[in-house]
């Protein structure tokens, strides 16, 4: 009955939303910022620290929301550190594209495991779910330069 | 001996041939409609009178000297005196035309507020008001000085009336404004009980009605309200037309609301003259096609007849509440003695938009998310809720197919 759904929910999300390997707000931190989806009540926060590169060398998050939402925090996490703001604010935009279009826009490997959203894009009331810790990341780089 | 004194579940399963929309599948399977609380279905005479009047007999009302006019005048006035009969106001000029709930809430909020209450004075919520009762009230407190106070419900979800009488105590109240039937917990407010200990402090007392008056027969003389607020897309009918009941003094004191067409006496630059009531309250072309669609739904819930569907809801309520806490890790809000087919509930390990898109897999409409109710969501200490409701057409076998749903979620999430 679910079979479809496996599209939406891959093992990786359910395994990421129950046990986040990046959750947890960061002790020191250059900036945060919260996003929130007033449709549903769901909240993200993300702090963010740069390292003496200005890349990103800590990304944590907490938040309230679905298995989709959540779990994209924590793949999302993954995927920037170590990214300087530039490319953190591109994988954002690629990131949003793959929510709504589907299909993987990106050759880069920190990317990769962010393919498993693209079932999101046959969910069109789940696609803020995904994009939603994408939008609190780009506020926390656009604050506290 | 126990003797079970509420009628016998009535057999409603043969109007659900009177709603279009329910024989349509989702996904090749049956579609299970629990999200009438939301908005409900459409009946066919509903949407049959709304056609009818657009092919035979529709111009603007109160204007023409026409036939066209006069017919239309008189359809859409016709409704005004069915909602008096509705709810057993004691005049048709009672009755107020809004577009809905929400409008008709800000009318009181305005006209009554800014009209009639003065700084200094209080206003008494609850903590399980629907956002549309309670940011009106907070735009009164923010513009004109009046203080906004929180009655508290208990872990049952039942309104706090001790807490009331405390909140009352100083007599600064002019106003009591609370929901009649929770759009999350289902529980219906004890009505006259609340209206007396308003009325014996010097508050004048709202009821929202826009989920009682979808279950139960309403009578705002009998509960003693001063107001009552309701939509017509939860009872029935079509979006775009609410009401607002006041008793005839009220609505003779308030001074308008929204400025501009048929609600006025005389206009000159100087100064304007306001039309009686209700039209004084009705600015603009009214939503003539609603009005007339509401009127259908009026007859068309009265036909089936209210004792028919509070006694079908309250078998299904009661058989949902039994089978969906049996599934493992729900937790159900809202414990109230006296309570209406609404059934909130959370899942362990699954958020509720989790459920509520596995259960759409399954051809289950049910409602998730905050319900407009951010503040009753805190109270309860959840984010979120997943919430199924019921309607006149809702069958047993959809309750049914709603927990064993749920036990299928469950499995997917564990």
């Amino acid at each position: 009955m679910f079979d479809d759904l496996r599209d939406l929910y891959q093992d990786v999300i359910l395994d990421r939303a129950r046990h986040p390997r990046h959750g947890g707000r960061l002790a020191a931190f250059d900036a945060t910022a919260e996003a929130d989806n007033p449709m549903c009540g769901d909240r993200v926060r993300v702090w963010i620290a740069r390292d003496d590169a200005g890349r990103l060398g800590g990304v944590g998050y907490e938040g309230c929301g679905c298995a989709i939402s959540l779990a994209s925090a924590d793949l999302m996490a993954e995927a920037v550190i170590g990214k300087d703001a530039a490319a953190a604010r591109e994988a954002a935009a690629r990131f949003e594209s793959l929510a709504r279009g589907g299909t993987l826009t990106s050759d880069d490997p920190a990317f990769g495991p962010l393919g498993v959203f693209a079932g999101v894009a046959e969910f069109p009331s789940r696609v803020k779910c995904a994009t939603l810790p994408w939008g609190a990341l780009v506020a926390a780089l656009g604050g506290g330069a | 001996m126990n003797v079970d004194t509420r009628p016998a579940a009535a057999d409603l399963s043969g109007l659900r041939a009177d709603f279009p929309i329910l024989s349509q599948k989702i996904r090749g399977l049956p579609l299970v409609f629990l999200d009438s609380a939301a908005s409900a279905q459409k009946p066919r005479v509903v949407i049959e009178a709304m056609r009818e009047a657009m092919e035979t007999q529709y111009a603007n009302v109160h204007r023409g000297l026409h036939w066209m006019s006069e017919r239309t005048t008189d359809a859409y006035e016709s409704v005004r005196d069915a909602v008096a009969a509705l709810i057993n106001a004691a005049s048709r000029e009672e009755i107020v035309f809004t577009r809905n709930s929400t409008e008709a809430i800000n009318l009181v909020a305005h006209s009554f507020g800014r009209g009639i209450l003065r700084p200094g004075q209080a206003v008494v919520i609850s903590e399980m008001e629907h956002h549309s009762n309670i940011v009106p009230w907070q735009m009164l407190r923010d513009a004109h000085g009046i203080e906004l106070r929180v009655c508290p419900v208990s872990d049952a979800g039942e309104l706090d009336l001790a807490a009331l009488g405390e909140l009352l105590a100083d007599r600064r109240v002019g106003l009591v404004s609370v929901t009649h039937m929770s759009n999350v917990l289902g529980t219906y407010v004890p009505a006259r009980r609340v209206a007396r200990l308003a009325h014996e402090h010097g508050a004048r007392v709202l009821f929202d009605g826009s989920q009682a008056i979808v279950h139960r027969r309403i009578d705002v003389q009998a509960i003693e309200a001063d107001f009552y607020a309701f939509t017509g897309h939860k009872l029935y009918g079509p979006t775009g037309i609410g009401v607002l009941w006041a008793r005839r003094e009220l609505l003779e004191a308030m001074p308008p609301f929204l400025g501009g067409g048929d609600m006025i006496g005389t206009v000159r630059f100087e100064r304007s003259t306001w039309a009686a009531i209700p039209h004084k309250f009705e600015a603009g072309t009214p939503a003539i096609l609603e009005a007339i669609g509401l009127g259908a739904a009026i007859r068309y819930v009265e036909t089936v007849g209210y004792a028919a569907i509070a006694a079908h809801e309250a078998a299904l309520t009661d058989h949902a509440l039994a089978i969906v806490s049996a599934v493992p890790g729900l937790r159900i809000l809202g414990a109230a003695q006296d309570r209406g087919g609404v059934v909130s509930f959370t899942m362990e390990n699954a958020h509720a938009h989790d459920v509520a898109t596995l259960l759409d897999r399954q051809g289950i409409a049910v409602r998730a998310g905050h319900h407009c109710a951010e503040p009753l969501m805190a109270r309860f200490g959840v984010e979120s809720t997943a919430r199924a409701s019921f309607a006149l057409y809702t069958t047993r076998a959809e309750v049914d197919a709603l927990a064993a749903g749920l036990h299928r979620v469950r499995e997917f999430f564990a």
